[in-house]
């Protein structure tokens, strides 16, 4: 892989326009849907996945996710995951 | 890829998350390695389009999410658009597997409204003359047209190459052209050896060496290319040590239903001649996929003998492929004998050795998909 530069607390990321993420009511589950492929996501993944891209930076995404679980060491842990999620291909930076 | 386990562990709490309607058994192309049966023209009582809604409806019901629509030729069927349409609606996020010849422009627009969201279009070979000898029949500049088309369309496209001996060594000319048409997807599949790839095993199956050098090119060019287009590389089993998650399990989230309303837990599953598998013209789906004896056969590990039965990757492949075990050993419970652990492992390195590498290659030396030749190569003694 060409190498990346590490994600940014300024960076915005979006879906992979190849992928559709949605709620399935009889997985009680949020899945990601792509060519070839399907991933169920726990609570916490999805959570990260549909604050960072909704939010005009992943800076932003963190502090909502730490208002909302009320937990102030999440930010290298959502980094952490928005990495691997990217290495994936389920996510990108918006140019 | 039908067989790959998807590369990943999936628990659907018991639903058929993945679905693969085969909506004909017919095609213009001759593949030589098809992975319909090898009797396919017995099977041509095919579901009507409101038996295909009835089965989508119940599908979904049941839990199913993901969709490929595939056969044999699916745009052969002059329904597709609206089957498409009734699997939108439904909720499906629906694929079209296709070799491409029964589409045109139009088409792929009126799919794209009905619903598609992404076109799996199959490549044989990188040019003309090879692709005619592959197919039977001049589709490559068809081919290369529609392909333009998904890419002008907007809809996602993987490429999907069937590797065998026959196109191996074009590894490099199969990358320019994904590139040059612009494929968000390229995936060099290895053939897998059933049905018509079983008939002609000995003639497309390729050498060690050639898939190392076939790997390193795809390697090198991953590395230039990075995310402009994502490669894989599905080696064939026969080459590992073990076997794949096939299906992720047998009856645990995938769901195929072939032309005439045959259900089946993997769309080679047929040739398992020893089993008996429900048809929705007469079953609910709901108990097909739920309790019916076929679905039950293989599910969970509880069915499973030595060395699988006490083996700690069990939960990790399943035991392997149940039709390559019922292929190869004669019997579907065995272990695939891909797996080193097989008892039977010696009958892989048997067929491996005896791989034809550099020898020359001629379609004469193949049988094609057609009823006139199968009937000729079964004289012939296979
Ligand atoms: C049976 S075809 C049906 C769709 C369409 N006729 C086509 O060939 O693209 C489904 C997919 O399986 C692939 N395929 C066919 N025979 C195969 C085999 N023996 N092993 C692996 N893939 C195979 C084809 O290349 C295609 O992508
Ligand atoms: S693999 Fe070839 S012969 Fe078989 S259905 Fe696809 S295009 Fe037709
Ligand atoms: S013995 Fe069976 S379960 Fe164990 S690795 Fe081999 S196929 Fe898999």
């Amino acid at each position: 892989m060409e190498t990346e530069t590490p994600l940014k607390l300024d960076d915005a990321v979006e879906l992979n326009p190849t992928h559709h993420f949605r709620w399935e009511e009889p997985q009680r589950a949020h899945v990601l849907l792509y060519p070839e492929g399907i991933v169920k996501l726990n609570e916490t993944a999805a959570a990260i996945i549909e604050a960072a891209a909704g939010a005009p930076s992943i800076g932003d995404a963190v502090a909502v996710l730490v208002a909302r679980y009320q937990h102030d060491d999440l930010e290298p842990k959502i980094i952490a995951f928005l990495e691997d999620a990217r290495a994936k291909g389920w996510i990108r930076v918006k140019s | 890829m039908p067989k790959d386990g998807s590369g990943l562990s999936l628990d659907g709490l018991g639903m058929p998350l993945w679905l693969v309607v085969e909506l004909t058994y017919k095609c213009p192309l001759k593949c030589p390695w098809c992975s319909n049966p090898v009797d396919f023209e017995r099977y041509g009582n095919e579901l009507s389009t409101e038996e295909w809604k009835s089965v989508l409806r119940r599908g979904r019901e049941l839990g199913g999410v993901q969709l490929g629509f595939t056969g044999g030729e699916p745009t052969l069927r002059r329904d597709l658009e609206e089957l498409v349409a009734e699997a939108e609606c439904l909720g499906y996020y629906t694929n079209l597997i296709t070799s491409g010849v029964g589409l045109n422009r139009e088409r792929l627009r009126a799919l794209k409204a009905a619903g598609l969201k992404q076109v799996q279009l199959s490549f044989q070979a990188p040019e003309r003359a090879l692709s005619h000898d592959l197919v039977g029949v001049d589709v490559f500049d068809q081919k290369i047209d529609i392909a333009h088309a998904i890419k002008a369309e907007g809809l996602p496209m993987v490429m999907n190459v069937p590797v065998s001996r026959y196109n191996i060594e074009r590894t490099g000319e199969f990358l320019d052209l994904a590139e040059d048409i612009g494929a968000d997807y390229l995936e060099f599949a290895n053939l897998q050896y059933y049905n018509w790839a079983l008939l002609n095993r000995a003639e497309l199956l390729p050498t060690r060496d050639q898939l190392e050098r076939s790997e390193a090119i795809v390697k090198e060019r991953r590395e230039r290319l990075g995310k402009k287009m994502t490669i894989y590389f599905v080696v064939p089993d026969y080459y590992d040590n073990r076997p794949k998650a096939c299906m992720n399990g047998w009856g645990a989230i995938h769901l195929t239903i072939a032309p005439d309303g045959t259900t089946l837990p993997c769309q080679e599953a047929r040739l398992i001649k020893t089993l008996d598998f429900p048809n929705v013209r007469d079953a609910d789906l709901a108990w097909i996929w739920r309790e019916s004896p076929a679905f039950q056969k293989f599910r969970g590990d509880s069915w499973m003998k030595e060395p699988c039965r006490s083996c700690d990757e069990r939960e990790k492949d399943f035991g392997g492929c149940r039709c390559q075990a019922f292929l190869l050993t004669g019997d579907a419970a065995n272990t695939d004998p891909v797996c080193a652990k097989s008892p039977n492992r010696e009958i892989i390195d048997g067929l491996i050795g005896c791989a034809r590498g550099d020898q020359p290659v001629g379609a004469e030396k193949l049988v094609m998909r057609d009823i006139r030749k199968r009937l000729a190569g079964a004289e012939a003694g296979r």
